[in-house]
């Protein structure tokens, strides 16, 4: 309960970062979320990925929708600026915040219902402007704050747990964002955190519209059988691409993988993407292949995960709108004030 | 029938076919006898149609300045056969018809009591073209020309004009000369002289003439805007387009050619709105502009705006409602929608320009009250004050002018150690210190949200403090009352029991009933209101008065309702004066309808008091 404070009581053993600042740092709030949701794993994840990353807490906004998923930026990351916007909307949001100061990193965190039904719109114009930002869908298939109604992820075929079939086709956001050209795709499970930090670091190192598609179970009205969105059925089908190591641009990257194994993404910010191949054919940087490669396997039944596609020369909507590197929210009277002179020849102008 | 004899002063409409380039002809129609130093007030008057449709453009010449419609017409020119039976009828008796009279009309199409005048047009056209479209675009000019040698248009302004106009095309100029000459040759030789005639003044001034729109778009630079989001709906698409347009001209980075603003055409008015609370949030200064339907689409923002205290300004180019409504006439209907924008109890503040020039002054104010009151706060045009060119007094901005950013906590004042509530009212006037993402590393940080939360913005669903809350809100609405311009006073020059209040695009039509009014011995002390909420002056002015006409273009009265709850004012003062047909409302209704309702008026005769 968010009431409860945590102990501010470090264990002696946690190990600072860079910054010195240690895991514990990162947290936030205690989670009132249900005891063993997907969400506060990626929530987990998140934190780790920030505290690897080095990141001064203060240089992250997070924004979210309204949900279960969109409740979580209150539980890590109690140091940065957080916005818990209107149902569906947070891109928009996202969007004018990234405008107005394009020196922070945004982390966008939103669910199924809040991006694929009433907010499918926002997901997708936000994602083609090229927003840069980190997008990350909390998918569980399910509306849990109202209590187990489907939403619009759920699969065809799949069961509610009061035995109900879903007959609607199911949105796929990763299809949906790679058409879109988001420069980032990746899908990743809740229950999988050495997948998932290392896609949440490269995405939020990534220029551009990163998006995360992170399937997560609801243990409480999506995690029985019949369900394509449980902790059992997406074990049974995962189909993972790839293992990602993320390396940041100081470090150096060590050869130690034979060819055809392993392949290597740099990134506008020199961060390198070290791919390990799980399966062989596959091109994360061919946007194409990408896109039948995923539609093949989910015809199967399988849940691809991993990193999907990368742009890594990706330009931003600040590029294509051309603003200047100072952000527009510290831009001072005189940068934006054109003056009485100025205006004395408008008014010339118009007579 | 005696013709209609006037010197500038009278009334001119053109009806036209829309697509068919009368706009720009006729456009310099109305600036050429501004150059002679005549006002005019020019209306178009347009279908939600690119081409085909009827379109008219009424020009008022008045010596005097009256720039509100005057209603009825001295002078039509009569380009568009659909229309022809109600354009002969608008004409007032022993006024005059300009038409082509290249095909001749029966009799029975024309009205005994008009002078008509017909010139062959388009015979001259197809003489002196081969082309289409120029024999199409130049019909226009010659009638310019015949018009110009009717009522005594200077060639040399009007050439003065078409140099400015092609300034970027020389090889038109000499086309367009001899076009406007053409007509002017055809007039002299074939018509009759007409008794409407201009004569050279001084009346014009320094003024300018502007667009409300393009006004509003130079304040919201001015004020310091870095980011729009919009989306097109008329009429206020011109809005964001003039924005765009002067932020080209001065907002760009002289040495890298890098924009200092950021403009998003967004996918929905929802999507713009959230652009600009995302950016408002974030510390820039940010708005959207748009229409009812887009208000109405924007509630949830709105009340998130009001309840997470996030400033945003939104600039609501008012037209004819409900739903899709008359998108391209003139309304004040959204007074209500935008005042208590969203669900919950909510309320905003709005201002009401005159004019452009208000809309310029406005335009730039309502950044500095968003950021101070950390709300939204819309800017009330209408299509009347924003589509159409009105003349106003020339914009001014302070050389010493700063930008007021309102309570923002800064990185030194953290490090201090000065204490952060991102809802505590420090200062007593309901107005809480903010701070920016990204401001110090370990202090400042806190949660934005709509739901309810504590001074320290930690989440609470508690009764008593969510009522704190909610009372602290209103007395930042309390403190808004200061901030709001305050209503301009016009009194009586004689003592009168009787008021009126107007406001907006109505007050030319307003300023013309009134003088109209004290010439008939109706004495009415006048107040316009220029923003919500109301200041202590509105409420004295009707405490002042036994009766208080409310002058409004919509059916419900909407600000009469607005003064009645917010003021507990008794609903038998407040006597609506309401024209809502879309077209601007005339200072001769304004008049009809007061005179009416004076004769109603049981009261004891007005005591006259010695001046």
């Amino acid at each position: 309960m968010t009431y409860i404070t945590k102990p501010r009581l470090h264990h002696p053993l946690l190990a600072p970062n860079a910054l010195g600042f240690t895991r514990r740092d990162y947290e936030g709030k205690v989670s009132t979320l249900c005891a063993g949701c997907g969400h506060d794993s990626i929530s987990a994840a998140i934190i780790q990925a920030a505290y690897e990353l080095d990141l001064p807490p203060h240089r992250l906004a997070k924004l979210s929708g309204i949900g279960c998923s969109s409740k979580t930026p209150d539980y890590f990351l109690g140091n940065s600026h957080g916005f818990n916007a209107v149902h569906g909307r947070m891109p928009s949001v996202l969007t004018g915040a990234s405008l107005a100061n394009r020196e922070l990193i945004y982390l966008g965190v939103s669910g199924d219902g809040d991006s694929a039904s009433i907010g499918l719109g926002q997901f997708a114009h936000s994602v083609r402007r090229g927003v840069n930002m980190t997008y990350i869908v909390e998918n569980n298939g399910v509306y849990g704050l109202t209590k187990g109604q489907f939403s619009a992820t759920s699969d065809p075929g799949s069961k509610s747990k009061r035995g109900v079939v879903n007959h609607d086709q199911a949105i796929d956001l990763v299809g949906l964002a790679l058409q879109l050209g988001a420069s980032f795709v990746a899908r990743s499970f809740s229950g999988d955190k050495d997948q998932l930090t290392p896609l949440i670091k490269a995405a939020i190192s990534h220029k551009g519209a990163a998006f995360i598609d992170v399937i997560s179970p609801c243990v409480q009205f999506n995690n029985h059988v019949g369900s394509t969105k449980s902790f059992d059925y997406v074990r049974e089908h995962n189909a993972a691409l790839n293992r990602l190591d993320f390396i940041e641009p100081r470090e150096e990257i060590t050869v130690d993988y034979a060819p055809g194994e392993v392949e290597i993404v740099r990134q506008h910010d020199g961060s390198i993407l070290k791919l390990r191949k799980l399966s062989a054919e596959y091109d994360p940087t061919d946007r194409i292949s990408a896109m039948g490669h995923l539609q093949l396997h989910q015809a199967r039944g399988e849940v691809v995960t991993g990193l999907l596609y990368v742009d890594p020369d990706a330009k931003d909507l600040h590029d294509h709108l051309g603003t200047v590197q100072k952000p527009l929210n510290q831009l001072g009277d005189a940068e934006l004030i054109p003056g009485p002179a100025a205006l004395a020849a408008i008014n010339d102008s118009l007579r | 029938m005696t013709p209609i004899s006037a010197v500038n002063d009278f009334v001119v409409k053109f009806a036209n076919v829309n697509g068919s380039g009368s706009a720009s002809a006729n456009g310099m129609f109305a600036k050429s006898i501004l150059r002679m130093g005549v006002p005019v007030a020019a209306r178009n008057i347009f279908p939600s149609n690119i081409q085909g449709l009827p379109t008219w453009y009424e020009v008022r010449v008045s010596e005097a300045g009256w720039l509100g419609r005057r209603g009825g017409v001295d002078l039509m020119v009569a380009m568009n056969p659909q229309t022809w039976d109600q354009d002969v009828a608008s004409i007032e008796p022993g006024g005059y018809l300009f038409y082509d009279s290249t095909k001749p009309l029966p009799a029975t199409r024309f009205r005994s009591d008009i002078q008509v005048l017909g010139l062959p047009l388009t015979a001259i056209c197809n003489a002196a073209y081969s082309d289409a479209r120029q024999r199409q675009l130049f019909k226009n000019i010659i009638y310019v020309g015949a018009l110009a040698h009717l009522i005594g248009i200077e060639q040399e302004v009007l050439e003065t004009l078409i140099r400015e106009e092609f300034a970027s095309k020389p090889k038109l100029v000499q086309p367009n000369f001899d076009a406007l000459r053409m007509g002017r040759e055809a007039a002299a030789e074939m018509l009759k002289p007409i008794g409407l005639k201009m004569r050279r003044s001084q009346a014009v001034g320094d003024r300018i003439y502007i667009e409300g729109n393009s006004a509003a778009a130079l304040g919201a630079m001015y004020g310091g805007a870095t980011v729009c989001a919009w989306y097109p709906i008329t009429p206020s698409t011109s809005l964001a387009e003039a924005f765009t347009a002067h932020c080209q001209e001065h907002r760009i980075d002289p040495e890298t050619g890098e924009a200092r603003h950021a403009i998003v055409q967004a996918e929905d008015e929802i999507a713009s709105i959230g652009i600009v609370v995302g950016a408002g949030w974030n510390g820039a200064r940010a708005f959207t502009c748009t229409s009812g339907p887009g208000i109405s689409l924007m509630q949830e923002f709105v009340g998130l705006s009001y309840f997470a205290e996030i400033p945003a300004v939104i600039f609501d180019v008012q037209r004819g409602g409900p739903s899709t409504g008359m998108p391209t006439r003139t309304q004040q209907s959204d007074i209500l929608l935008a005042a208590y924008a969203s669900h919950g109890d909510t309320k905003h503040p709005l201002l009401l320009p005159e004019d452009p020039a208000e809309c310029f002054e406005f335009g730039a104010l309502a950044f500095d009250l968003a950021d101070r009151l950390q709300t939204t706060v819309f800017v009330m045009l209408d299509l009347d004050i924003g589509m159409n060119e009105w003349l106003c007094r020339p914009l001014t901005w302070d050389e010493g002018r700063r930008l007021d950013r309102g309570k923002v906590m800064t990185y030194e004042e953290l490090e201090a150690g000065k204490d952060f509530g991102r809802y505590l009212d420090v200062d007593g006037d309901g107005v809480a210190y903010r701070t920016l993402p990204g401001v110090h590393p370990s202090r400042g940080a806190y949660f934005t949200r709509g739901t309810s939360r504590d001074p320290y913005a930690r989440y609470s669903e508690e009764g008593p403090v969510y009522v704190a809350n909610m009372q602290r809100l209103l007395r930042k609405f309390e403190t808004a009352k200061s901030l709001i311009p305050a209503p301009v006073s016009r009194p009586a020059k004689r003592r009168t029991p009787h008021g009126v209040i107007y406001y907006g695009s109505t007050t030319p039509a307003m300023h013309e009933s009134l003088h109209t009014l004290e010439q008939q011995g109706v004495h009415l002390d006048a107040l316009r209101v220029r923003g919500f909420p109301f200041s202590d002056a509105v409420m004295d002015f009707i405490e002042a008065h036994e009766t208080v006409f409310v002058v409004e273009q919509n059916r419900d009265a909407q600000l009469r309702t607005l003064i009645m709850v917010e003021g507990e004012v008794d609903p038998a003062k407040l006597v609506p004066v309401l024209g809502y047909d879309g077209s601007p409302i005339t200072g001769r209704f304004i008049t009809d309808e007061i005179s009416r309702r004076m004769r109603g008026l049981t009261r004891s005769p007005v005591p006259q008091v010695a001046e």
